[in-house]
C-alpha cells in the first residue's frame, strides 16, 4: 500500500495495515525471553528486566521458564563445553518463530575465556544467531538497544515470497545438530551449515570477495 | 413468544464457543497458509532444562502415607457429625438413630482396623 495514502488515511483518523505489518506487530510486540542465564552477564539481563531499566516497555516482561513458550534466547554470558548441548537443545525444544540474542564477548567468541580448554568460542557456531552484542558484560543500555534492533529485525520481516525468514520456510530446519562431549572437545565442533572458520586463503585472495576456496 | 425465553441463552452459548473455537480455527488456517510445522524429535521430547531425560516416569513407590489418611478421615467425619447427633439425639426417631448408629459402627469399625493394624501406636 502507498506509504502517502496511509499516512493520509492516519492524519484522518483511518489506520489501513497489511497482514504483513499486523503479523510482525504481534510478534515484536510480545516477545518472550527464555528463563536461564550462564554467568554475569545474566546478572545485567536481570537488571534489564527490573524496574530501573523496565524491559516490559517493550513486552518482553515475560521470562519463560520453558523453552515451549519461549520466543527468544538470549544466550547471556559464557557457554562452556559441558553446556553448550543443553544450550542449544533447549533452543530446538523452543517453539517457532524463535530468536537468538548472544549478549556479552563469551557468548560471541569465548571473550576473555577464549583461550580456556572448556569455553566454547561462540555460540553462533551451533545456533543461528539474529544480533551480536558486544561488551564485558553488555549494559541494560545495550541489551534494550539488542532488543530494539530484534523489533527492527523483525519488522522487516516478509511474510511471504523467497525472503521470507526460516520459520516461514518448510523446508529450512527448525532444530540444529546437538553436539556431544567427547574426550577432547564437543563433537562435532561446529555446525558447517550456519559457521563457517574465518580462515582466508592466500592463494585465492584478490579473486573473491571472501578470500575464500 | 415464552418458547424464545432462552433465546439470549443460546446466543451467549454460540458466541462463547465462536471465543473458543475462533483463535484456534484461526490459528490453524494460519498455520496452513503461511506457517508450516516444524517439529522434530529433539522438539518434541520431554522438556527437562536442556538435559535427556533420564529414566521412566512411571516408577513405583511406597504409599505409605494412606494409613494416615485413612485415620484422619475416620477421626475427622466423626467429630464432624458427632456434634451434630449429640444436639439433636433427643429428638430423634428410631429410624434416625438406627441410622446414625450404623453410621458410627462403620466408623469404629475402621478404628478397630487401624488398631489391630497397630498404626495408632506413638513410635
Amino acid at each position: 500500500m502507498d506509504e502517502q495514502l496511509k499516512n493520509e488515511l492516519r492524519r484522518q483518523g483511518v489506520v489501513a495495515t497489511t497482514l504483513q505489518e499486523l503479523y510482525n506487530w504481534g510478534r515484536k510486540s510480545s516477545i518472550w525471553p527464555l528463563n536461564f542465564g550462564l554467568a554475569c552477564c545474566a546478572i545485567e539481563m536481570i537488571a534489564t528486566t527490573m524496574a530501573r531499566y523496565d524491559l516490559a516497555r517493550f513486552g518482553a516482561e515475560v521470562f519463560r521458564p520453558s523453552p515451549r513458550q519461549a520466543d527468544l534466547m538470549i544466550v547471556a554470558g559464557t557457554v562452556t563445553k559441558k553446556m553448550a548441548p543443553q544450550v542449544v537443545r533447549l533452543y530446538n525444544q523452543m517453539a517457532e518463530p524463535k530468536y537468538v540474542i548472544s549478549m556479552g564477548a563469551c557468548a560471541i567468541s569465548g571473550g576473555p575465556f577464549k583461550q580456556g580448554y572448556n569455553v566454547l568460542k561462540g555460540i553462533d557456531r551451533y545456533i543461528p544467531v539474529d544480533v551480536y552484542i558486544p561488551g564485558c558484560p553488555p549494559r541494560p543500555e545495550a541489551l534494550l538497544d539488542a532488543f530494539l534492533m530484534l523489533q527492527r529485525k523483525i519488522d522487516e520481516q516478509q511474510l511471504t515470497g523467497p525472503d521470507r525468514p526460516r520459520h516461514l520456510q518448510a523446508e529450512l530446519p527448525s532444530e540444529f545438530t546437538v553436539p556431544e562431549c567427547s574426550e577432547h572437545d564437543l563433537t562435532p565442533t561446529r555446525n558447517d551449515a550456519i559457521w563457517q572458520v574465518p580462515l582466508v586463503n592466500i592463494s585465492n585472495a584478490g579473486k573473491n570477495e571472501s578470500g575464500r576456496d | 413468544m415464552t418458547n424464545h425465553m432462552y433465546l439470549p441463552v443460546i446466543v451467549l452459548l454460540i458466541a462463547g464457543a465462536g471465543f473458543a473455537i475462533g483463535p484456534l480455527a484461526l490459528a490453524w488456517v494460519w498455520a496452513k497458509k503461511f506457517s508450516p510445522q516444524k517439529s522434530g524429535p529433539t522438539k518434541n521430547a520431554i522438556y527437562e532444562c536442556g538435559l535427556e531425560s533420564n529414566g521412566d516416569a512411571w516408577i513405583k513407590f511406597k504409599p505409605g502415607y494412606y494409613i494416615y489418611a485413612i485415620i484422619f478421615l475416620i477421626f475427622d467425619v466423626e467429630a464432624v457429625f458427632l456434634l451434630p447427633f449429640a444436639v439433636a439425639f433427643g429428638g430423634f426417631t428410631m429410624a434416625q438413630s438406627i441410622s446414625m448408629l450404623v453410621f458410627l459402627i462403620l466408623l469404629v469399625e475402621g478404628l478397630v482396623w487401624a488398631c489391630q493394624k497397630n498404626v495408632l501406636s506413638w513410635s
